[in-house]
């Protein structure tokens, strides 16, 4: 029992060491990879930044994957199935480095099933527009590159990595839905009505994208301490903010917010106040869309059950045929 | 002859664009997240494909003609895409089986094409050829996958069998169109790519221990705008925003 007491002190004892060399490598911007030593904590947290992230790619699908049949032009069909198709190749790299951290793929889609893991709430909205494939791109995909582009400096390698090809494509992702906004408001009454509804659905939405304000967001200190986050939400937000107003002229289409006005003292936008009853209800579950997308995210799981049985049925009887051959 | 060629063109346009159509339903519904990709993968090289071949017609039919008039404003009489890729995706036994049966009967027709007195269509049939090589390879290693799998899977494969069967036959049957352009060496003459389809189909159930139909009758029409009830919905839903707002720049 006293060496029992012994042995645990001085494990405590290496794993404060273990702790400190760990934060001196992050302070000296060295990447942590996956078989280095990490405490605990950084692991776990990991698991659920990159895992929400991976299943936000994933259930974002849905939103747009609603317009691809629907396009209203075959150069749009094609731009718009490809774009979705990048977020599958988004989830698919992020999964791929949430499983270097000792979690597996389908343990990690049963998190997303059963509620456990959450993903993006903005993708509990509805898109009932073409225009919405428009602003979608062009404020969903230009807060999530606000976010993105710091995270790949993350100081766990994988998902610095993965952040850089994300990065890239969803940058052109942005441009695309600025371009079809801009084609709209360019064009008749209706297409300008379609544009402007679509900005009015989607700005606030937006802007919680960027999370509760920072003295609401209780893990920030830790995960801007571990670099696992560079910016503050708050600090992310208001820059979005001053790009989307600085681009809403050209578009020559309002952003609805009245208190929406440049503050020369302070060098950026003031804003009006973010309804945050809303963005805690989406997050409980109560957003537009929170079912069906869940819904159809199991129910694509859940039907193809039989096809996964089967492949690895096959994979097995071949195998299986291939060692009596060479026996 | 220009009709014919027209019309031609439009019939490889409408294969291309329907079944690129239905399998890009898939996304974002896949059983396994890679598949989800490839399946995308392929409905967006039919959508290329089709874009080609509308774009070549255009071109032959001038008045004002583009890729999205040809695509989005014809009704159903005037599309001319074989029946098998108008039908539901149904499960992913009947997806996959579709996509082989379609993808085999296109490899071997590109090959033949590639070899067409037109010049832009045999160039844009070796184009194509690349990719639809790849889907045959993908789409048969399904097949055989689902075949020699679980009884579930096996079952389900056979079923898909029964419901696309009766559309094969008119994957060699010449529309009216074709037959002029077959003689002077344009379109490609369907009874020497027949017996290459079927041996290729045979050998893949042949794997995936799946017996070939001893029995079938051709449905048939799609070629000359006679389709299915599937087809109408698909264009309703493709066409909407075309239709509802005449003359608009998307």
């Amino acid at each position: 029992m006293i060496s029992f007491c012994t042995f645990t002190i001085q494990i405590m004892g290496m794993e404060k060491d273990m702790e400190q060399l760990f934060q001196e490598k992050i302070d000296k911007e060295i990447r942590i990879e996956p078989k280095d030593w990490m405490p605990e904590k950084y692991r776990q947290t990991l698991i659920r930044q990159i895992s929400q992230h991976a299943h936000s790619e994933i259930v974002g699908m849905l939103p747009e994957g609603n317009w691809i049949t629907r396009a209203p032009n075959l150069r749009r069909k094609a731009i718009l199935l490809a774009k979705v198709q990048d977020e599958a190749g988004h989830g698919l790299y992020l999964y791929s480095a949430a499983e270097t951290l000792g979690i597996s793929r389908d343990e990690m889609y049963e998190q997303l099933h059963s509620g456990k893991a959450k993903y993006s709430s903005i993708f509990n909205y509805p898109t009932l527009s073409w225009a919405d494939m428009g602003a979608i791109g062009w404020l969903v995909d230009g807060a999530a590159i606000m976010n993105q582009v710091p995270l790949c400096r993350s100081s766990f390698g994988p998902y610095a990595r993965a952040m850089v090809r994300v990065c890239k494509e969803e940058s052109f992702h942005q441009r695309q839905g600025f371009e079809i906004l801009l084609t709209l408001s360019r064009g008749t009454e209706a297409q300008r009505r379609m544009a402007q509804d679509s900005i009015n659905r989607w700005w606030w939405p937006s802007i919680m994208m960027f999370g509760p304000k920072d003295d609401e967001s209780p893990n920030t200190i830790q995960s801007m301490k571990w670099k696992i986050k560079r910016f503050t939400n708050d600090e992310l937000r208001q820059k979005f903010v001053d790009i989307c107003a600085e681009q809403i002229k050209i578009l020559n289409l309002t952003i609805p917010d009245p208190d929406l006005k440049w503050n020369e003292e302070k060098g950026h936008y003031d804003f009006g106040a973010i309804n945050w009853d809303e963005f805690w209800q989406v997050i409980a579950g109560n957003g537009p869309c929170n079912k069906q997308r869940l819904d159809a995210r199991k129910k694509a799981w859940e039907e193809g059950a039989w096809v996964r049985e089967a492949a690895t049925a096959h994979a097995a009887k071949r195998a299986q045929r291939l060692a009596e051959k060479r026996a | 002859m220009n009709a014919s060629l027209i019309n031609y063109t439009l019939h490889l346009a409408d294969n291309a664009l329907t079944i690129g159509h239905r399998n890009s339903e898939w996304c974002g519904h896949g059983p396994v997240l890679e598949q989800d990709i490839a399946i995308s993968n392929i409905a967006l090289d039919g959508i290329g494909q089709a874009r080609n071949f509308y774009q070549y017609a255009a071109s032959l039919s001038g008045n004002g003609a583009t890729e999205d008039t040809l695509a989005y404003l014809r009704d159903v009489i005037d599309y001319k895409n074989l029946l098998i890729t108008e039908l539901p995706n149904g499960d992913w036994a009947q997806t996959t089986l579709r996509q082989f049966l379609f993808s085999t009967y296109q490899y071997f027709f590109y090959q033949q094409l590639e070899k067409s007195t037109d010049r832009q269509l045999a160039a844009i049939a070796e184009k194509s050829l690349k990719e639809v090589t790849y889907h045959v390879r993908w789409s048969s290693e399904w097949v055989i996958r689902l075949g020699d799998g679980t009884e579930e899977s096996h079952k389900r494969l056979s079923n898909a069998v029964t419901e696309l069967w009766n559309y094969t036959g008119e994957l060699f049957i010449p529309a009216s169109y074709e037959k002029e352009l077959i003689a002077t060496g344009i379109a490609v003459d369907l009874s020497v790519i027949q017996p290459l389809w079927q041996q290729k189909v045979s050998n893949v159930f042949s794997e995936a221990t799946i017996a070939i139909p001893d029995k079938s009758f051709a449905q048939q029409g799609g070629k000359e705008g006679i389709h299915t009830e599937h087809l109408g919905y698909i264009l309703a839903e493709m066409q909407f925003l075309q239709r509802a707002y005449p003359g608009a720049e998307w």
